[in-house]
């Protein structure tokens, strides 16, 4: 059996592996801890490769006895090789990881799929979540997928793409008035009155776990390999702690050899506080109030930001923040170069790699990961005045008019 | 000031069941000191050297304290403070 307990990160105090998400003696955050003593490295990689085509071929690393039934399994997207990005911003070798490539196009599904499993094998009927948009649509679809009530709270100033693309799915949508932090704080109240399973409050543990899918199915597909960076996104800093946490485990384990990567953190301008708190040298983050146009990242508390300073820190990486628009402008080189159309998370991702190769921080033979977390159709707003339409009638002599300027030699 | 302070459900058994203890204090660290006289096993879970723990966010009337004057924030008659673990969301 590999999964053991809930272990508080602070003080290593132990836990049953319920419904429980802080530790009671410190407050700190509860995290799953494995036994894999009897793991064989090659066996196990041979056991991965036998799997499914999504994030339950990793089931040994994450929190069940087995592999639980999902009708909605996410996981293994494209892992893209990005010459043409790499040559635009003078780099070597840069990989795009498109993790809007999965059932309702972000990387929520990961942890929503392992959330949701978790809470069906509690005994939850109802599901509910506080979330910037992604993990709206997430929770609602899986919910829906796998028969359970759910309640999404979302600020209530959130882009239309994102609240249509819950509610399709029959969930009960509660707009709050209020930014994120508020929406948080209130399903951090509600968890202690509702017996509902808030996926991202007293079940955070779990849901957190899912997102080392993405660094698994990373080495996976380079081959059994590390990159040498990675540069993602942080909002709460879960996922982004959570990249190096799979990939440590993984080198503990000796599924893979070699070095942690170089962690490289990305947040908007407009709520910046671990990239803030990385700048000044502060081991933790003083709160902002968000005003940026990626609200996928817009959270000015978050959570695991003690973490991703710790992660960046020690791998010899960076925090940086990108204007709305460097935004825009990381939204369009992406899909330019790419064929990749991101949201404004994707392009804060794009913007910080542009920073970084800008002012030379990335050597020219280092191996790049970076990762595209959700898609673009859902910030269709940031996008809005990107573009010009030719507008012609239907006759070839407008046409060559229309295009006299640019006529073929 | 007599204030309300919530106790997150996880920690009542330090208070012998309570949720919300009524207490008097001009500021949200007095009114915090009121809660540990009368329940003690609450202090070290809460603060450390003084200070509230990394993971331990404080609200008064919903606000974030870090938003205003930390533990001096100054609270009113009637005002709720709320004490709950950070290491929600995302």
């Amino acid at each position: 059996m590999a999964v053991d307990s809930l272990t508080c990160k602070e003080c290593e105090a132990s836990y049953e592996l319920g419904a429980a998400y802080f530790c009671e003696r410190c407050f700190g955050p509860l995290e799953v801890r494995y036994d894999h003593s009897d793991l064989e490295p090659a066996a196990a990689r041979r056991k991965i490769q036998a799997g499914s085509q999504g994030i339950w071929r990793y089931a040994n690393f994450l929190p069940f006895d087995g592999r639980p039934g999902d009708p909605l399994e996410p996981g293994l997207t494209p892992l893209i090789r990005a010459d043409r990005l790499a040559e635009r911003l003078g780099l070597g070798e840069v990989w795009v990881k498109n993790d809007a490539a999965n059932p309702t196009h972000s990387f929520k599904d990961r942890v929503v799929a392992v959330a949701v499993a978790k809470a069906k094998e509690l005994g939850f009927d109802t599901v509910a979540c506080a979330s910037t948009g992604n993990l709206a649509n997430a929770v609602a679809a899986h919910a829906a997928a796998a028969g359970l009530d759910s309640y999404v709270f979302v600020p209530s100033d959130l882009e239309e793409q994102k609240l249509l693309a819950t509610a399709i799915y029959g969930t009960k949508l509660v707009g709050v008035r209020g930014n994120y932090d508020d929406v948080n704080r209130l399903c951090t109240e509600l968890a202690q009155e509702r017996p509902w399973a808030f996926v991202n409050v007293n079940l955070r543990p779990y849901y957190a776990e899912g997102s080392k899918t993405l660094a698994y199915e990373t080495i996976e597909q380079l081959g059994w390999e590390l990159p040498d960076r990675i540069v993602a996104p942080i909002a709460s800093g879960s996922m982004f702690t959570k990249l190096g946490r799979g990939i440590s485990e993984w080198l503990q384990l000796g599924l893979v050899s070699g070095e942690l990567p170089t962690f490289c953190g990305a947040q908007a301008d407009g709520c910046s506080p671990v990239a803030t708190a990385f700048a000044d040298g502060s081991s933790v983050c003083k709160p902002q109030k968000p005003d940026t146009i990626a609200k996928s990242l817009a959270i000015g508390d978050p959570a695991d930001g003690p973490y991703a300073l710790d992660l960046a820190r020690s791998t010899g990486g960076s925090i940086d923040s990108v204007s709305d628009d460097e935004i825009t402008a990381g939204i369009k080189l992406l899909a330019e170069t790419t064929g990749i159309f991101t949201e404004t998370a994707g392009g804060v991702t794009v913007g910080v790699l542009a920073k970084l190769a800008e002012r030379g921080a990335i050597g020219g033979d280092e191996r790049v990961v970076v990762y595209i977390t959700g898609e673009g159709l859902k910030t269709l707003d940031a996008a809005r005045d990107s573009f010009r339409m030719h507008e012609i009638d239907p006759t070839l002599e407008d046409f060559e008019r229309e295009f006299a300027a640019q006529a073929v030699v | 000031m007599s204030v309300k302070v919530k106790i997150p459900s996880q920690l009542r058994a330090a208070t012998n069941g309570e949720g919300e203890l009524e207490v008097e204090g001009g500021t949200v660290g007095e009114a915090l000191d009121a809660v540990f006289d009368q329940h003690d096993g609450l202090r070290e879970r809460i603060t450390q050297d003084g200070d509230l723990r990394r993971f331990v966010n404080v609200y008064v009337s919903g606000e974030d304290i870090r938003f205003q004057d930390g533990l001096e924030t100054a609270v009113a008659d009637g005002d709720e403070v709320t004490i709950l673990p950070a290491v929600a969301g995302g």
